[in-house]
């Protein structure tokens, strides 16, 4: 009995000694101690968005960047004019 | 989307500054502040370089793992933005960066050091997006525009890229594969992979 006890007893340390070893978990996305802020994807209440997606469609959005990055790529756009 | 991330290529890099120059109008970031600074290597000898550096919205930032009073968050698509109305100004990111990036604007009464300002890869700061609160604590929001950073989309020799990290370092391996060099660098392989995201056109091979 005082084995199995003692076993049990080993095995709660060890599992509680190597909680410490793992890595914290981030903090959730947009959060902190201040104010919480809202994704990117939602748009600005501004005069200067750009065209060619809809607030608050993150697929949009996420496409539409997607084009505009190809557009540092000089290869890609030669490729189109040929 | 992976992580938003800024690409300096040195071999393109002119030092021509207009990064910084962009980033300053774009913001109307205040005097003595820059988020974004051009350092050359080098500099006037063969072989000289130069590099584009603001924050580089690091996966593992130290700056928030040090910050007191946490003032710092990261957002969605992996930009680390901090909140000035927490911020006390303390100084303890800019020892812990090690890109310089975070800066305390000083011309204040008898030189105050404000709070902390950086590089907040034009996505703004925890204000309503596009609000004249969110410019005049953090400037433009771009990103909630549908806009890459100002800094990498005016980069006249487009050294500077910004945007998803598997696309930007598609089209850098794209450019190493065309001027043959490049990949030799010590860690290109480690920090940069394999193409996972197809980097569009693959460029003709000199022969």
């Amino acid at each position: 009995m005082n084995r199995i006890t003692a076993s049990a007893l080993a095995a709660v340390a060890a599992v509680g000694l190597l909680s410490a070893c793992g890595k914290a978990p981030e903090a959730p996305a947009g959060t902190t101690a201040g104010k919480a802020d809202k994704p990117a994807y939602q748009g600005a209440a501004d005069a200067y968005m750009a065209q060619g997606w809809k607030a608050g469609d993150k697929a949009s959005w996420e496409q539409h960047l997607r084009d505009r990055m190809q557009g540092q790529n000089e290869y890609a756009r030669t490729a189109v004019k040929q | 989307m992976a992580r938003m991330k800024f690409l300096c290529d040195a071999e393109r890099c002119i030092e021509c500054n207009g990064c910084v120059t962009a980033c300053k109008a774009e913001h109307d970031v205040p005097w003595g502040v820059n988020r974004r600074r051009v350092v050359t290597l080098n500099d006037g000898l063969p072989g000289e370089r130069s590099v584009s550096v603001a924050c580089m919205h690091c996966s593992d930032a130290p700056c928030m793992a040090v910050c007191p009073v946490d003032c710092f968050y990261r957002t969605d698509d992996g930009v680390v933005l901090h909140d000035k109305d927490v911020c006390i100004g303390c100084g303890y990111c800019s020892y812990a960066c090690p890109f310089g990036a975070p800066q305390f604007p000083t011309n204040g009464t008898f030189g105050l050091r404000g709070k902390m300002d950086k590089c907040t890869f034009c996505a703004g700061g925890p204000e309503p997006h596009g609000s004249e609160a969110e410019f005049e604590k953090y400037g433009r929001n771009r990103l909630a525009e549908g806009k890459l950073p100002s800094c990498a989309e005016m980069c006249s020799t487009k050294a500077l890229l910004g945007g998803d990290g598997d696309v930007v370092s598609d089209i850098f391996r794209t450019r190493v594969l065309a001027r043959g060099k490049g990949s030799e660098v010590w860690g290109w392989g480690t920090a940069y992979g394999r193409p996972t995201q197809g980097g569009g056109a693959q460029p003709e091979v000199k022969k």
